[in-house]
């Protein structure tokens, strides 16, 4: 350790520097940006291959050894074919839209804390951040449908559109009853909060107010399936996967992409959905925060402290991306006007009631009188 | 020029040069694309003034809601650009007049503010961030002036469905009550034809 001070000794007066910080951040975005694009390469595979082990298939195994190696023989690929622009298409939009729609998804990024300190930005309303972020998803879906001046893009990309932003309402008041629960709009106090063990984890009924706590599973253990189910249609996920449903649409708003523009729109639909898997983790299932109390974590270094978080992070949003990939893997695609009912005529209310339900209990219950 | 200044004229340039495009461009779509890049310059722009609650606000309901529904409608409408251009010399008139009247508005309100200076926010207590601030004060001192707005919300959103909700004869809806409550006996009718009749309904 001494050696390492001395070596970063010179750079202690620069980084609190404008420049210093600058140069930091963007080591920080890089650093973030390059280990959770190759998980995503990986992570891509994993989904391929329990989706072949559901259907008894072996899913890809000959690019390098079980396959590994798959899905940067697949990158290869689209990087060198051509990028085919239609003769009608909005060339400008067209181009744009893959770019936002990846820019988005890596930007939701930017305020996850992975670790205890582990974040690049943690700012004060992270968390709608995250929902504003994730809320313009959108735009790179309908603009590329728009653009390619075609009739199944057009479809596909309105469906997305109408869907979206119909789940987006139940996510809202989702988030609505965590924040409510943790009394705080901040990514990192919300997973502090539910520290000490799984009890205490929001989907229990977060780690406030005694064992009294747990009577909130009544109302939040729904939440979290609603939370879960909303993702799925924002993601467009199976079976939500009506913009891209392919006995319909050919492929939705992505017909008229080729070579790295489509391949920018898959990159984001995989950043979002891992993305989301990071949020169901934060928001629920406590985070960073281990399932067993953790008074040991007291005698260690602030290095293994987070070390020892990130891996049960990891954990859990491994755990949640299975969970996204088994879905996609046993459930049949939903029609357009069951979506529709799902999303506003059940998700909506029964949120809804989460709402003051979880608010008359921060009032009136227990917890009264303690933090917000 | 510290680089609040700095990102504060960027956002501005921004903001104001998409919101020339809004009017300016030839494509409605390319109108709303504009009308976007203004909002979220606005929102830059308010996260300047450390009011990151508004800032995201702005962005998850205009941006994230109220203009994909104007993207959704500018794109499902088939609108003819040309007729469109046509009645730019008629409206002129009516349209400078408004944006007269706005300008001498906004004049007014900035000599009133120069004259009389701006009154200072009182200073948030430690600890307390300006969502909460927000909350505490939209809460107690404007209670009923924001229970009266969200009503005036909910009013607009009943006359909205009541325009356009109608029941048209003759359309299958689907019931799922009573789907999911058909059994054995009221969803299926067991037969035994006899040999070469078929079934004579």
């Amino acid at each position: 350790m001494s050696i390492l001070s001395a070596i970063a000794a010179p750079f202690d007066a620069f980084w609190p520097t404008p420049l210093g910080w600058t140069v930091l951040t963007v080591i920080h975005v890089l650093l973030i940006s390059v280990v959770l694009l190759i998980c995503i390469a990986f992570i891509l595979l994993a989904d391929r291959k329990i989706w072949a082990s559901a259907q008894l298939r072996k899913g890809p195994n000959v690019v390098g050894p079980f396959g590994t190696l798959q899905t940067f023989a697949d990158l290869m690929k689209f990087v060198f074919k051509e990028i085919v622009v239609p003769a009608g298409a909005d060339k400008f939009v067209f181009i744009l839209a893959p770019l936002i729609s990846t820019v988005l998804a890596m930007g939701g990024w930017a305020v996850i804390p992975f670790a205890p300190g582990w974040v690049i930005s943690n700012i004060n309303v992270g968390i709608l951040y995250l929902f504003a972020v994730s809320s313009l998803g959108v735009y790179g879906i309908i603009m590329g449908g728009w653009a390619s001046n075609s009739k199944y893009p057009f479809l596909g990309g309105l469906r997305s559109a109408a869907q979206m932003v119909s789940y987006e309402v139940s996510i809202g008041f989702v988030i609505i009853t965590v924040i409510l629960l943790s009394g705080s709009m901040n990514l990192a106090t919300i997973v502090e909060k539910q520290a000490g063990g799984f009890w205490n984890w929001n989907v229990f009924g977060g780690g406030e107010g005694g064992w009294w706590h747990l009577v909130a599973t009544v109302v939040m253990f729904p939440m979290m399936v609603v939370f879960f189910i909303s993702a799925l249609a924002e993601t467009n996920r199976p079976p939500f996967d009506l913009p891209e449903a392919e006995s319909e649409l050919v492929a939705g708003y992505q017909v008229e992409y080729s070579s790295t523009p489509f391949l920018l729109f898959f990159l984001a639909e995989y950043v979002n959905i891992v993305l989301m898997c990071a949020m169901i983790s934060i928001l629920f299932f406590g985070g960073w925060q281990a399932p067993w109390p953790t008074p040991y974590l007291a005698h260690w270094w602030p290095f293994w402290v987070s070390a020892h978080g990130f891996v049960l992070m990891a954990v859990k949003i491994l755990f949640w991306f299975f969970m996204f990939a088994m879905v996609k893997a046993i459930v049949p695609r939903y029609r357009y006007d069951q979506l529709m009912r799902l999303g506003w005529k059940i998700f909506l209310p029964t949120s809804l009631v989460a709402v003051a339900a979880v608010a008359a209990w921060r009032v009136f219950g227990p917890l009264t009188g303690q933090g917000a | 020029m510290d680089l609040l200044a700095l990102a504060f004229y960027v956002l501005s340039a921004i903001a104001v040069l998409s919101a020339l495009m809004v009017v300016s461009a030839r494509n409605p779509v390319h109108s709303v694309l504009f009308l976007i890049l203004t909002f979220f310059s606005s929102a830059g722009l308010f996260v300047l003034l450390g009011a990151e609650f508004l800032a995201m606000l702005l962005v998850v309901v205009y941006v994230g809601a109220v203009a994909v529904l104007f993207l959704f409608v500018v794109m499902m409408l088939d609108v003819d650009f040309s007729s469109l251009r046509q009645g730019f010399v008629r409206y002129l008139p009516f349209g400078a007049v408004v944006a007269l009247i706005l300008a001498i508005e906004m004049g007014l309100t900035a000599a009133a503010v120069a004259a009389r200076g701006a009154k200072p926010l009182a200073a948030a207590p430690a600890g307390v961030s300006n969502t909460e601030q927000i909350g505490r004060v939209l809460y107690t001192d404007y209670f009923y002036y924001f229970q009266a707005a969200g009503l005036v919300l909910l009013v607009a959103m009943i006359g909205a469905i009541v325009l356009t909700l109608r029941h048209k004869p003759g359309v299958k809806r689907q019931d799922i009550a009573a789907q999911t409550a058909r059994t054995e006996k009221s969803g299926m009718r067991v037969v035994t034809p006899a040999t070469g009749q078929g079934i004579v309904e």
